[in-house]
């Protein structure tokens, strides 16, 4: 299904930074231009801009990394993992929630008014659930008909968000979702927040680096290449494929969590299909099997998100879909030159 | 010929397709494979003894490789029974691996991502004890000293001999009692075959692995096996020693369509 792409030759590690340059190495000119593109838009837009694009960063990029546990290291192609995300997000949203909904002449749903890090922990627990019990019915397949399975389970999901008015309050959203409070003091700020984002990400990260360099990510890694065959020594791969997707799901609900209190309100149009398509496109394009890609997909997609509000030549009410079809050419352009994406060590 | 033929079903019918299984280490009774309405497998009675290396040959779809994945539960078995120390052996593969069986997977699969070291390592799943691990490595590297020259290179950058000294090395990982082989010849070049049947003998000398062998070529493992096993259309239709086979011209049959069947009528 995939094929692993070279490794640098020893002549090439020897090379310095200059001459690694030279040499064409796009691993390097990709980090480079991502970080000149994140100074000019500091420089460009100033801290306030800095910060927003920071955080919208941090959340992408702990999907993502989740994400590619996934996809890149067990090679499970999964389409739904926006649904993880959603549960994350809706579970922080309802439990924190300020607002008296019976005061509203829409749907009415309790008001719980539970602190942040009271919710999260509810919420990336029970994506854990959730992904336990649809992952035992996924383990059954493989390939085309996963990503099939899972592209069903990311329109569950939003569906039950849309229609579960009682609990979910529907397509009309849950409104003034609650900051963190660390020792008395609530993350108000932009700034504060970001750090926390940031401060989650690196967790995150750390956690996903510790599994993908274990022996249980060297497992991952042969699931991903030849499933039989590491069934015949011994290897319950259902096991391991289930562990790594109720990790992930873990992760993602965590980015969820941290998404609806960042924006303080949601509705079910934030977990749509398309976002979830979105995150296994900016998954490639960042490379599969590499937590740095990751990062730096995320980091490319926030920057092509946000830039092209700027460009002047897009009206404001294309800016959307331009978007979407600049990813897409870009995700094009990628398959045909640098099929591994920007870090990635596999061919999808 | 004739009375040749019906000494072999005779034995046959008294041994391997018979009721005493029991006698061998690792051995089937009367086990049928079917993949649907395909019988890759029927009523075969086989084993292998106690330091015995044994091949399973025949041609193509014979079943040779079904016997194998039987055992490690690979295939599902619609009648008989495995045996292993006279014990019905579980159908759940991890299982068997605990039980001193390992299988060395036609084409190697070897996971050419990871290095030499880590495919080795893949080996042995069970196995939490680093010290051990070490000193089993150390066995594997001491047997295929290149392995241990390229132990920190990627796999898929190894030779098809390499691979397949690489393959034998990670089966050993597991310390088994029994190492299945299905076709560790396949795709390689001539002289690269007797490396190979060389080095399955030195396993079972230094080692005391008992060894069954799915192969091809018939030439070079009869020179390395105590007995073997003849299929055909998933029937085992012959034992004996390799002197047996050698003197009958019971291969030429089995290949050109001729074997008489356990029945007694000519297909």
């Amino acid at each position: 299904m995939t094929t692993r792409t070279g490794e640098s030759t020893e002549a090439g590690q020897r090379l310095g930074l200059v001459g690694r340059l030279k040499n064409g190495n796009i691993e390097l000119w990709a980090n480079l231009i991502v970080l000149a593109l994140v100074i000019g838009f500091v420089f460009w837009r100033g801290s306030g801009f800095a910060i927003t694009i920071g955080t919208v960063f941090a959340i992408w990029a702990i999907l993502t990394v989740s994400l590619n546990l996934v996809v890149g290291y067990t090679g499970l192609l999964s389409v739904g993992h926006i649904g993880f995300f959603g549960i994350g997000a809706y579970s922080v949203a309802i439990l924190t929630s300020t607002t008296d909904y019976s005061l509203l002449r829409t749907q009415s749903i309790p008001t719980h008014e539970w602190p942040f890090f009271a919710a999260l922990p509810v919420g990336i627990v029970l994506a854990g659930a959730v992904a336990l019990v649809v992952g035992v019915v996924f383990n059954r397949f493989r390939d085309d008909v996963f990503v099939l399975v899972s592209f069903g389970f990311a329109i569950i999901s939003f569906n039950l968000f849309l229609n579960a008015g009682a609990i979910t309050r529907g397509a009309f959203g849950i409104h003034e979702v609650a900051r963190p409070n660390i020792v008395g003091r609530t993350l108000d700020g932009e700034l504060e927040y970001l750090i926390m984002a940031l401060a989650c990400l690196a967790i995150v990260s750390l956690v996903a680096w510790a599994i993908v360099t274990s022996s249980f990510g060297r497992v991952l890694t042969a699931i991903r290449e030849d499933e039989q065959a590491a069934a015949v020594f011994g290897y319950r791969v259902t096991h391991y494929k289930l562990a790594i997707w109720v990790i992930s799901a873990m992760m993602a609900a965590m980015a969820g969590g941290l998404f609806s209190s960042w924006t303080s309100f949601i509705d079910p149009n934030s977990f749509i299909l398309l976002e979830s398509i979105l995150l296994v496109s900016i998954v490639i394009l960042g490379g599969l099997a590499t937590i740095w890609g990751s990062l730096l997909g995320a980091m490319t997609f926030v920057l092509l998100e946000e830039g092209m509000r700027f460009l002047p030549f897009i009206p404001d009410v294309y800016v959307g879909q331009a978007r979407q079809v600049a990813l897409g050419v870009l995700l094009v352009v990628l398959m045909l030159f640098r099929p591994q994406g920007l870090m990635g060590r596999y061919k999808l | 010929m004739a009375e040749e033929r019906e000494l072999q079903q005779s034995e046959q019918q008294a041994g391997p397709n018979g009721s005493d299984a029991g006698r061998f280490m690792l051995g089937m009774e009367n086990v049928s494979v079917r993949y649907g309405a395909v019988a890759a497998l029927e009523h075969a009675s086989l084993g292998i003894r106690e330091g015995e290396v044994v091949a399973v040959m025949g041609p193509n779809g014979a079943g040779k490789s079904t016997v194998l994945k039987a055992i490690m539960g690979l295939a599902p078995v619609a009648e008989g029974q495995v045996y292993w120390r006279d014990a019905p052996l579980t159908t759940a593969t991890h299982e068997i691996v605990k039980h001193g069986i390992a299988f060395v997977p036609q084409g190697r699969r070897l996971f050419t991502h990871l290095t030499i070291e880590e495919n080795l390592e893949m080996g042995c799943p069970y196995l939490r004890d680093k010290t051990e691990r070490r000193r089993r490595m150390d066995t594997v590297m001491e047997l295929f000293p290149i392995l241990h020259d390229k132990r920190k290179d990627l796999a898929s950058q190894m030779s098809g001999g390499q691979q397949q000294m690489l393959a034998l090395g990670r089966g050993l990982m597991a310390n088994p009692e029994v190492l299945l082989l299905d076709e560790p010849t396949l795709g390689l070049a001539p002289n690269i075959v007797a490396s190979v049947f060389f080095n399955v003998s030195r396993i079972s000398e230094e080692l005391g692995t008992m060894i069954m062998v799915v192969e091809h070529n018939i030439k070079g493992v009869l020179d390395i096996v105590d007995r073997c096993y003849i299929l055909d259309t998933g029937r085992v239709v012959f034992e004996g020693t390799p002197d047996d086979v050698r003197s009958t011209h019971i291969l030429t049959e089995v290949f050109l369509g001729k074997v008489q069947p356990m029945d007694g009528e000519e297909e």
